[in-house]
């Protein structure tokens, strides 16, 4: 039988707290050294020990990511879960199986193996605890031996990791060093190898998270108060960890930035307004229910025209729901966060790329648009691994908006808060600390009018609103545009957004060769541009893909453009797990089965 | 006709008159508690000659909350929603730490919605003078009681309050705050300084003013109506306040007042009423405050002062010019530290990966 190469899952199921993860890396990065493009997963419970945890390495030279739900190879570490882990393999599939763990018949087909992982770390690992975080090496070393990775690969990625804890490093590469000699003497050659390519020269590995951190910092971020939730905490604790590298000067010890533990919510959005107002570049980072406390804020910072980035970082809901499992339900809420009427400017990173770019145009729209920016990524794009092309500088200098100086103010000889000079429906603001004498304005919630004077006005009010929707149409022609793709003759398309992109990328692959053409439109931003509507009317059938029960995003879009409502379908996924495919797939079969059926 | 002659307004030191300060025409209810304590404003801002753009007002929601527009309409303003001024505060302040922040807030606004923020204010302290423009019932609602309505006092409907209040000076205190005063709206001599004193302050500066609300609880039966207070009103000093601009001699007999010099150079001088009482005695600040409360008194006074206690900024060792003053230079990192972060996450020596959690 020859073996499949560079093109197969494999799938580690471990204890959470078990220390897997710098295991799981490893092998990941070596693959990533072999040339072999990579992504990992990681579906991990809301727990700091004890339930299980799996880690899911999708390898594949023709560089799809999404996840998918079969997996090749096995390790099952966890007797929790062996019997279901390894019930759900498939024929050909290749399962480890730790000695002493619970294992039913593998399908026919499938090879087998009980490996004593932990007999083999006992002689080199005398402390019971160190062991139980070392025998995951082990199982690193047989699964490189077996898939063939080169062993020079796995050293050096564990070598980079523990760098700095040289007695940790001599121990784990011992173990590694096991594994091997075990699996070369005890198990046939894989039917799933790993060869030797070129395509990942150059590449870098990163979480979205971390990305948006280093996009944050150099769109010159200098103030971020935040509350701890799982999945956007990395993304705080990331920016803490450059800024406090980057922003901090060496001698004297001084900080140009803040970054503040907030103690909600509520309070993290408030800090964030309050500095924006007085002038920082100022950001928060949250997930749903903290979305919810923000609420009142954020409808604040409408009215009152304040800038103010926010990331969510998506998670199932409602309420606590599944809070380290992925999801975009958000949208809606977010699209409209506050009582009265509101409308709130929305970006949809769909890649590691997106999240560093979006981490510095947000802050450039935020401050001129003078309103709430969210940036709506999730626990998949945010916390799992992905491979990228090395980011690049930003090229152009950052905007900061209309902001009046005293010299400004000299020249034009007054100054209104909230008057539309430049017919764009953005209005000029001033920082507190501007000596001019017209400088100062009353910020405010309550009924304002052009020179932010309390009103209770029929007339003032709605002129306010009216304006306020007047500077949405402004936002329409400056975020970002959505990414089509028009097949040639295609009736049908996708219409999808954020870390669905992976997966739409490869149905349409998987559907071409049936035949079926699709095109498709990544969405970027809400407010809609005029390419979307464009796409609507090129298309008898758009198929809108998200990840929500309620078709969130298909809502919005039937919404805008009720004229082309009938052309909307959706393919929902809403389970928890990454998107992948064959779900995309199947609901665009379906959908065009019945649009035969019907005709 | 012949004009009478008046006499040019008076100017302080840096040029202002007291109109300077003036904001627009209150809108409370005529003889609110809360209006005579903008007047201290007023004055206090003035006398002190404060620089108008280096001032920021921030306020809550409430009675109280609406007042900012009422003084110093030269200082940018920022009323938010209820309750969490404090945060706003912290945000402004690490923005900007060259603006004195001067926070208004009531007693339903800060006891109630907003207590867990005034707390980590406190935690934090952050240099703001709050002043709790206190008159234990919600005025713009109508006349509930608040969270610091005296045990036993009878609402305009007949209702008797039955909880125990939240005493904000002595959980001030508890929280570590460096200075903690509580004083009279009807009481312009002693809350003058005081203020003046709050303004000097690095730090979270709490103070608690009693200020009848006129209409809601100014009957008999409450023990916040304006003959109540001043029934019970127990000043624990005479305060003097000495700015450091102003080379004043205040001569006391040893042993008659205490003296602290606070953070800008600026003295209070605490001349004994009663008792010795020392204001660097957090015990004895918590013992008289718990007395009074027992006596069904008011003490007020500066409670406790700690000018040496480090602020926010520097807790967090913020660089001297303001986040808001940075430029783009200074705030993005030049091209060679985006190379070297690139290079840790293409060989993994850089890389982070995120733990799980829930």
């Amino acid at each position: 039988m020859t073996p499949t190469v560079n093109e197969f899952n494999l799938h580690v199921a471990t204890v959470n707290g078990s220390g897997s993860q710098t295991a799981n890396n490893t092998l990941l990065r070596a693959i990533f050294q072999m040339g072999v493009p990579v992504s990992g997963k990681n579906l991990f419970p809301s727990n700091i020990a004890g339930l299980p945890t799996w880690f899911t390495i999708r390898v594949n030279e023709r560089g799809y990511v999404a996840r998918q739900k079969r997996n090749d190879v096995l390790v099952a570490m966890n007797p929790e879960t062996s019997v279901q882990d390894i019930a759900a393999m498939g024929p050909g599939s290749v399962v480890l199986i730790s000695e002493g763990v619970p294992a039913p018949k593998v399908p026919d087909g499938a090879v087998s193996y009980v490996v004593p992982f932990h007999k083999l770390v006992e002689p080199l690992v005398p402390d019971v605890k160190l062991r139980k975080l070392v025998v995951n090496m082990i199982y690193v070393g047989v699964v490189a031996d077996l898939i063939g990775i080169e062993k020079a690969e796995v050293e050096r990625a564990l070598e980079a990791q523990l760098a700095r804890k040289p007695k940790a490093l001599a121990m784990n590469l011992a173990a590694v060093d096991l594994g091997y000699d075990y699996a070369a003497q005890n198990l046939k050659p894989s039917p799933f190898r790993i060869e030797r390519r070129d395509k990942t020269t150059g590449k870098i590995l990163i979480e979205g998270n971390t990305a948006a951190a280093l996009g944050a910092m150099f769109g010159g971020v200098s103030f971020v108060s935040w509350y701890p939730i799982t999945p956007s905490s990395s993304l705080a604790e990331s920016l803490q960890g450059y800024l406090e590298k980057y922003r901090r000067d060496p001698v004297t010890g001084k900080a140009t930035f803040a970054i503040v533990q907030a103690e909600d919510e509520i309070s993290a959005v408030g800090m964030v307004l309050g500095a924006s107002w007085a002038g920082a570049r100022a950001m928060t980072t949250t997930s749903g229910p903290g979305l919810s406390l923000m609420t009142e804020f954020v409808g604040y910072a409408y009215y009152a025209e304040i800038p103010a980035v926010v990331w969510d970082i998506q998670r199932i809901g409602p309420s606590t729901g599944l809070p380290t499992r992925t999801s975009q339900a958000d949208l809606l809420s977010v699209a409209f966060l506050s009582h009265g009427d509101t409308r709130h400017v929305i970006l949809f990173p769909s890649s590691v790329d997106d999240c560093f770019d979006f981490g510095m145009r947000a802050f450039d729209l935020a401050d001129r648009l003078q309103t709430p920016v969210f940036v709506l990524s999730d626990l998949d794009l945010g916390m799992n691994v992905w491979m990228a092309d090395p980011f690049s500088y930003p090229d152009k200098p950052w905007d900061r908006g209309k902001v009046l100086t005293a010299e400004d103010i000299e020249k034009i000889g007054k100054f209104e808060r909230y008057r539309d000079v430049d017919g764009d429906a953005i209005p000029y603001r001033t920082l507190p600390g501007n000596t001019h004498p017209l400088a100062a304005y009353f910020t405010r919630g309550s009924g304002h009018d052009e020179q932010a004077r309390y009103t209770e006005s029929s007339e003032a009010y709605p002129r306010v609103m009216d304006r306020l929707n007047r500077k949405w149409e402004t936002a329409r022609t400056i975020v970002p545009k959505p990414l089509v793709e028009e097949a040639k003759g295609a009736d049908a398309g996708i219409l999808s957004f954020g870390s669905s992109r992976w997966a739409v990328a490869e149905a349409r692959d998987l559907l071409r060769d049936e035949g079926l053409e699709l095109s498709s439109l990544l969405l970027r931003a809400y407010p809609f541009t005029e390419e979307v509507r464009r796409y609507l009317d090129r298309h008898e059938r758009v198929y809108v893909v998200e990840q929500n029960r309620d078709g969130q995003l298909a809502s919005l879009l039937k919404m805008e453009y009720p004229d082309r409502a009938a052309r909307i379908r959706s393919v929902l996924h809403y389970d928890g797990l990454p998107l992948d495919a064959v779900t995309v797939a199947d609901g665009v079969r379906s959908g065009e089965r019945e649009e035969v059926a019907a005709r | 006709m012949s004009a009478t002659p008046t006499a040019a307004p008076q100017k302080n030191r840096i040029g202002l008159t007291a109109a300077d300060y003036k904001g627009s025409k209150s809108t409370l209810c005529p003889g609110c508690g809360h209006d005579a304590i903008t007047g201290s404003i007023v004055q206090a801002a003035f006398e002190m000659g404060l620089e108008p753009h280096r001032l920021a007002k921030l306020s809550g929601i409430g009675c109280s909350s609406k007042t900012p527009a009422y003084f110093m309409s030269r200082s940018h303003a920022f009323n938010a929603v209820h309750g969490r001024m404090p945060s706003i505060a912290t945000g402004v302040f690490l923005a900007n730490r060259e603006l004195t922040l001067l926070g208004v807030s009531g007693d339903g606004d800060t006891a109630s919605i907003g207590l867990g923020q005034f707390c980590h204010l406190v935690r934090r302290n952050v240099p703001v003078a709050y002043l709790i423009e206190n008159n234990g019932v919600y005025g713009l609602t109508k006349g509930q009681f608040s969270a610091t309505a005296d045990l036993g006092t009878r609402a305009k409907t007949g209702r008797t309050n039955d909880l125990m209040p939240i005493d904000l000076c002595a959980l001030a205190v508890e929280l570590g705050c460096g200075f903690v005063a509580r004083s009279f709206s009807g009481d312009p001599k002693q809350l003058r300084p005081i203020l003046k004193a709050a303004l000097s302050h690095r730090g979270t500066a709490v103070v608690d003013i009693l200020s009848p609300c006129v209409t809601f609880n100014n009957h008999e039966g409450s023990t916040k109506s304006y003959v109540a207070v001043k029934e019970h009103d127990e000043p624990l000093h005479e305060v003097t306040y000495v700015p450091h601009f102003e080379n004043i001699e205040v001569d006391y007999a040893p042993g008659e007042s205490r003296e602290v010099t606070l953070h800008d150079g600026s003295k209070v001088m605490l001349k004994k009423l009663g008792e010795d009482y020392d204001p660097g005695d957090a015990f004895g600040a918590l013992t008289v405050l718990h007395r009074t409360r027992d006596e069904g008194k008011f003490v007020t006074g500066i409670l406790y002062v700690n000018p040496e206690k480090p602020a926010f900024d520097e807790e967090v060792a913020l660089a001297d010019a303001p986040l808001s003053s940075l430029t783009m230079d200074q705030a993005r990192p030049p091209r060679r530290v985006l190379e070297e972060v690139m290079d840790g996450l293409r060989t993994g020596a850089g890389a982070t990966i995120s733990a799980g959690g829930g």
